[in-house]
């Protein structure tokens, strides 16, 4: 038996986990690209150092992105991944796919690319990894005949993604599919053609359990909530308590805020206290269900480090309804409003969260014509000046 | 590296096609370039952006954002990719001879 020549990415491939190692190794038999990539991997591995090319400006007529340019810095050694750049795809709304279209998505990629996929990024895309320079134009054709379109990278709008919502989930509290549909195709310059100083990214989530991490991972997140009261079935709480359920220490001891209490029979709940931390109903699905009237929390400036270390996103609206029949205008207002505040005062490569935080909120609340409210603070203020507006001193 | 040879001179660029000095720069690189980038003629406009790119870049060392490029052109973001289809960055900076930029334009 001869000698493995990957001996270290082998390693990867023990366990019983799925392995991208496996994977590639399958794809090799048929395509010199996947081996070459192996190779180079292993040198990595040995080296412990990468062997990529810092950034590529490939792409096709017409966008400014969704292609990433990947060249390796040993294309003598590894002709094969000379050139490897990245396509990204636009996913559907809540990755829902038909088999054939999946199989589309594959058979073009494996005659034009290197067959092996990333199903999905972290942006929400269909991750194509690796094709030539003279393969990029064909192959957007191919996907663009099949219905596809690229998706967001470089400085632009990256491709909003949102939670499977109503398709299957109860604690939908708006069509998050509907929402990244109508975002995805109303923004489609912002998509396609890079223009801000930086990335932007909208995420939609349609309750506050947030599947998407639109509040750690997008500059602008969409959360389903509700502002009435908890629907409790109090007969279905009593059936959960008899089947076993310790609900004090489950349920009531866990609210975040005290908002429930159980005295043996029914369920209290003191609306007032409620953040909508979604625990109870969690807990208990089949007897709490959020309230009926509903709508989305909008967060802004989430964000991984980049000039500043991670941010969370801030609540900025506490609740918008999120109107299919008014196309979503209040949003579209709004998330505008933001990217031209963003784009007329950012530093190249800040995030509009890193601008908030530079520029200060007071800023950036008038860009948006919003006033502040409670909801808005993070921690009582330990700054006993008020700054007033010039216009405001006489 | 790669060669292009543009009026019998030999031109160094990088593996996306950009120069490596912007001053082996003359018409010429441009003209040689329209053609992949889907133009099939340099019109005034073209120059405009061009020359916009080039004195930016003179003065700055870098290229300009995106939307400094808009409002000092006079040009909106279509506009741009009518005239240089693939992009600003890709298509009018590479004509323009700048080196490929890195995350603005």
């Amino acid at each position: 038996m001869s000698e493995s020549k990957t001996p270290l990415l082998d390693d990867l491939e023990k366990g019983q986990w799925p392995s991208f190692v496996t994977e590639i190794k399958k794809m090799a038999e048929t395509k010199p690209m996947a081996q070459d990539l192996l190779s180079l991997l292993e040198l990595s591995y040995k080296d412990k150092r990468g062997y990529w090319k810092h950034g590529g400006l490939v792409g096709i007529m017409g966008y400014g992105g969704g292609v990433i340019g990947r060249y390796t810095e040993k294309p003598e050694e590894f002709p094969g991944v000379r050139e490897f750049h990245t396509m990204r795809l636009n996913q559907p709304s809540g990755w829902f796919y038909t088999t054939k279209a999946l199989r589309t998505v594959c058979d073009i990629w494996e005659v034009k690319g290197s067959g092996l996929t990333n199903m999905h990024g972290a942006t929400g895309d269909i991750i194509l990894l690796g094709t030539t320079t003279d393969q990029l134009q064909p192959l957007f054709n191919a996907y663009s005949n099949e219905g596809f379109d690229l998706g967001g990278s470089g400085s632009n709008l990256r491709t909003p993604s949102c939670c499977c919502g109503m398709a299957r989930c109860e604690y939908a509290c708006i069509d998050t599919m509907d929402l990244c549909h109508n975002l995805t195709n109303h923004y489609q310059d912002e998509l396609h053609r890079p223009m801000w100083p930086y990335k932007s990214k909208i995420k939609i989530s349609g309750c506050p359990n947030d599947c998407v991490g639109a509040i750690a991972r997008s500059d602008f997140a969409i959360l389903g909530t509700w502002r009435d009261d908890l629907r409790i079935d109090q007969a279905a709480v009593r059936e959960y308590v008899e089947k076993g359920l310790d609900i004090q220490e489950i349920v009531i001891d866990r609210c975040p805020t005290s908002a429930l209490n159980w005295d043996g029979n029914e369920l209290q709940f003191k609306s007032e206290e409620c953040v909508r931390c979604m625990h109870c109903i969690n807990t208990m699905s089949k007897a709490i269900r959020t309230g009926v009237d509903k709508g989305a929390t909008i967060l802004v400036g989430g964000k991984a480090p980049i000039l500043q270390s991670a941010f969370l996103g801030w609540v900025i609206v506490p609740f918008m309804k999120m109107e299919k029949e008014n196309d979503y205008q209040e949003f579209k207002d709004f998330v505008e409003k933001a990217w031209e505040w963003w784009d007329e005062e950012a530093k190249v490569r800040e995030r509009i969260g890193e601008t908030i935080c530079r520029l200060g909120m007071r800023n950036f609340l008038r860009a948006v014509e919003l006033e502040p409210i409670p909801q808005m603070i993070f921690k009582p203020r330990t700054n006993p000046y008020v700054f007033w507006w010039p216009e405001d001193l006489n | 590296m790669p060669h292009i040879e543009v009026d019998g001179q030999q031109i160094e660029v990088d593996e996306d096609g950009f120069l490596i000095t912007i001053d082996n720069w003359n018409e010429g690189v441009a003209h040689y370039f329209m053609k992949e980038e889907g133009i099939e003629e340099l019109t005034e406009e073209h120059w405009k952006l061009i020359n916009y790119l080039r004195d930016y870049f003179f003065q700055f060392g870098i290229a300009p954002m995106i939307r400094k490029l808009c409002k000092e052109s006079g040009f909106n973001l279509k506009k741009v990719y009518q005239l240089f289809p693939s992009g600003p960055a890709k298509g009018a900076c590479k004509l323009a001879g700048l080196p490929k930029p890195t995350g603005c334009v």
